[in-house]
């Protein structure tokens, strides 16, 4: 056949004879169906999306400055639980020898203060009770003071460390009896009119009826904290500030809790946690998802995945339906009917169920990722190949009775030849049109099973378990910019494959008018 | 014509036979661990016995202990004398759950399947008798976009707007919070209003190819002799259109929706799971992921069943329809 690829020009026409063969534009039947496919606007349309597709997906993965598992964080201010602040107004037991001053003991020793009574008995034992100022008692028994109950605390300025007893004792009972000084273990502290005691210059303890505890046990609450906390308090401040000794400045929200009276005081830090669901930005066009990762860069390497394993699947299909359906067809007899019932049998499994029971047994068997992404597109070629192969016998039934088949015959080219070199090439253009629809109906399938988490896992995206998160349903009425691109990519790439599978079909049919 | 049903049926159930093996396989070869999980929370039970006992009673009594052959025989056996054995996700007989359910599942496909015919086969119809026009291409557009749609992606698209944004349906489930309160035509609406979305969702999404398998059709006998002799004749184009081309085209129509009529009955698995709607297709989706294999197993079956009758049913109602086709 000759081709001839300059146009001719009206002019031209004049300089050939009238049975000159280019005269008349001849054209390949490849060159004839791709005419009628680009005549096609829809199927044109058709395939600028899917080249699109691929070019996001494939491309927009190495351009995107991000990775696909790629965690974004952000700084988030996060209340957390600092410091409790009781106010005393209960008694308070300092006890100097456990043994005798139990439990039981210092609730007798607050019935006996109720009572105004100087003296109690438990269990045959005797006990004074001696007023030595306002609101300090000293128990004791037998001569010996096992200890005392007051309304006020000593609590370490510099540590979180527990004063003997003897110290407490002293310090209490000058801060009672407003002495400006008081002597413990041979030592003599100066006390001042807050209550601070000092040792010669240095501060070390103080005497308040706040108790000021830290949350956490390794944090160390400093004198001057406590006191503007303390402050804060009294003022019926809901908030404080405090700049600590090396100028940071730390915001504390006070809430006073009526059913233990007392305070609790949080402290607003910043914490670094995965930015997940951010807004979209100029960093992240599309935000970010569940885990912190950028949208679009998940969906590039999304597409990826769908587009890839379409393609494999279909690949697998077509090669086990061409070879059944080929076998089929060209043999006939007991071959096609065995065969054939094959096809019907599974033609007849319900695939999706089956899909999905493989689905959660590798759920199960804990298998990873990315192999289990080589199963599912094993299982889903395996269980698709019957369509394509009635296709491929019903044609090769029709072919195998024309002509050219006879000439093969005649001559003497090898059955294997005659299968794959004169019948199936015949077939292909079916065969292309059903593959192209195809491709667009395994992506869904594919979409579907990641939906219900039992195709595609983390931290592979596919467009599929991308939309996944609409299960949650905060995710679905807030976060349009998680689910929505991902199932118009899908929708697009699906509707684009199944477009151009029509156009194809109709560009191979010869009979097409337009 | 019966010699050719008799055939057909034998070979069916020569089919289903692989068919249910096959699928046996395939339970089998599943990680047994649901039978173990059941037989430690039996053992866990006051006064019960051990795990070993329960494990060699459970694994008996359903022929895991025998052979893969021997095992499927054993099932089959069960299942002819209509023993199907007991769900383990339901703790209820597996008859009786798929009673429960595949009535619902039957009336939503069944609406669904006549709007989906209402719809489909005029729209297909228009699209063939004005081909290459802006409303064929719209129509095949449509279709298309329909056939295209995942169908979990556009339930999403309906619940943000008509449950979300405008607040006329509830998200899931096939009951309102009230539902207790309602008298008997109540609760038929209620049940009613919360099919709306799920059918529509299923209409959408199945309707395409019906729209297109019309168009094809129509197209085809359009382009017959007789349509041409029709119109030399002389007729209107209204009646060469509704009295000889669409008659001709409901050959092919009825055979198709005679062959999907049995598949009303399996459930619409992926939209019943979206909508929460305790259907046949629901409750098997949780057998599955629960590992539920006397279910499951039951609901395949089921399901092959139903493949093969609507195969056979389109095969004899082509030959009924159509004169011109002989069984051999």
């Amino acid at each position: 056949m000759k081709k001839d690829n300059t146009a001719p020009s009206e002019n031209k026409k004049t300089n050939y004879s009238l049975n000159d063969d280019r005269r008349v534009k001849v054209l390949s039947p490849g060159a004839l169906v791709a005419k009628r496919f680009f005549r096609n606007r829809l199927a044109v349309t058709g395939l600028v999306v899917l080249i699109a597709m691929f070019a996001f997906s494939f491309i927009g993965g190495m351009v995107s400055p991000y990775k696909q598992d790629q965690k974004f964080y952000r700084v988030d201010q996060q209340s957390k639980a600092y410091a409790g602040v009781v106010r005393n107004e209960e008694w308070r037991y300092t006890v100097n020898d456990a043994e005798q001053f139990t439990g039981v003991v210092q609730a007798q020793t607050f019935l006996a203060i109720t009572k105004n009574a100087a003296e109690f008995s438990y269990r045959d034992t005797d006990y004074t009770l001696e007023k030595l100022a306002d609101d300090i008692y000293a128990v004791r028994t037998g001569g010996a003071l096992i200890g005392i109950a007051t309304k006020e605390v000593v609590s370490s300025s510099t540590s979180n460390e527990k004063f003997s007893f003897d110290f407490t004792y002293n310090a209490l009972l000058a801060k009672a009896t407003k002495a400006a000084s008081f002597t413990s273990e041979g030592k003599t502290y100066t006390l001042d009119a807050d209550g601070v005691v000092y040792d010669g210059g240095e501060e070390v303890a103080y005497v308040s009826e706040y108790i000021v505890r830290a949350v956490m046990g390794d944090v160390f609450l400093s004198r001057d904290f406590k006191t503007q906390l303390v402050d804060a308090l009294e003022a019926e401040q809901a908030e404080f500030t405090y700049t600590e000794a090396d100028g940071s400045a730390s915001e504390y929200v006070l809430t006073y809790n009526a059913g233990t009276k007392s305070w609790d005081v949080m402290k607003e830090t910043d914490t670094t946690v995965f930015d997940t669901y951010a807004a979209p930005t100029k960093e992240h066009w599309l935000g970010t998802d569940r885990n912190g990762m950028d949208m679009l860069t998940r969906l590039m390497y999304g597409g990826r995945v769908s587009l890839i394993i379409g393609f494999i699947v279909v690949f697998i299909e077509s090669i086990i339906g061409v070879i059944m359906g080929g076998i089929s067809g060209y043999f006939g007899g007991w071959v096609d009917n065995l065969i054939m019932r094959i096809v019907d049998v599974f033609y007849c499994i319900p695939s999706m169920p089956v899909i999905i029971i493989l689905g959660a047994a590798m759920d199960a068997a804990n298998v990873e990722s990315s192999i289990r992404m080589l199963y599912l597109m094993l299982i889903l070629g395996f269980f698709g190949w019957a369509g394509t192969a009635r296709l491929v016998r019903g044609q090769i039934l029709s072919l195998r009775e024309q002509e050219f088949m006879t000439a093969t015959e005649a001559c003497g080219i090898s059955v294997k030849r005659r299968i794959f070199k004169h019948l199936i090439p015949n077939v292909i253009p079916q065969l292309i049109v059903v593959m192209t629809m195809g491709l667009g109906g395994t992506i869904i399938t594919e979409a579907t099973l990641s939906f219900l988490g039992l195709g595609v896992r983390f931290p592979f995206a596919s467009w599929g378990n991308i939309i996944n998160d609409v299960n949650n349903v905060f995710v679905l009425t807030h976060y349009w910019n998680i689910w929505i691109p991902a199932g118009v990519l899908l929708l697009m790439t699906v509707l684009a494959f199944n477009i151009v599978g029509d156009g194809l079909r109709d560009a191979f049919d010869p009979k097409m008018k337009r | 014509m019966g010699k050719y049903i008799i055939k057909r049926l034998l070979i069916s159930v020569v089919i289903l036979f692989f068919v249910a093996f096959i699928i046996y396989a395939l339970m089998r070869a599943l990680p047994t661990s649901y039978v173990e999980n059941m037989a430690r929370q039996k053992s866990m039970q006051p006064g019960s016995k051990s795990f070993e006992e329960w494990m060699e009673q459970l694994t008996a009594a359903y022929n895991m202990d025998k052979g893969l052959i021997l095992g499927f025989f054993g099932w089959l056996g069960n299942m002819l004398k209509g023993n199907f054995g007991d769900s383990w996700r339901w703790t209820v007989p597996v008859v009786e759950k798929f009673h429960d359910t595949v009535w619902l599942s039957f009336v939503m496909g069944a609406i669904s399947f006549v709007l989906e015919l209402l719809i489909a086969i005029p729209l297909g119809i228009i699209a063939a008798t004005k081909q290459y026009s802006k409303a064929d291409y719209t129509i095949s557009v449509i279709a298309l976009a329909g056939i295209s749609l995942p169908t979990f992606f556009f339930a999403s698209l309906l619940k943000l707007l008509f449950s979300v944004k405008l607040g006329w349906f509830d998200l899931y489930g096939l009951v309102g919070r009230n539902y207790n309160q309602l008298d008997a035509f109540g609760q038929i609406l209620d049940k009613a209003h919360h099919l709306v979305l799920p059918i529509i969702t299923l209409v959408v999404v199945s309707m395409g190819s019906l729209m297109r398998y019309t168009r094809t059709n129509m197209l085809e006998v359009l382009n017959a002799d007789y349509i041409r002799t029709a119109r030399a004749k002389g007729l209107p184009e209204k009646k060469v259109i509704y009295r000889h081309a669409f008659r001709n085209t409901l050959i092919p129509l009825v055979t198709i929706i005679g062959g999907s009529l049995p598949g009303l009955f399996s459930g619409a698995l992926i939209t019943e799971t979206l909508y929460s709607i305790p259907g046949i297709g629901f409750a098997s989706y949780e057998s599955m992921i629960a590992g539920d294999i006397p279910f499951s197993m039951f609901y395949m079956v089921f399901c092959a069943i139903l493949t093969l009758l609507g195969n056979l049913l389109s095969d004899i109602l082509y030959a009924v329809v159509d004169p011109r086709v002989r069984i051999a």
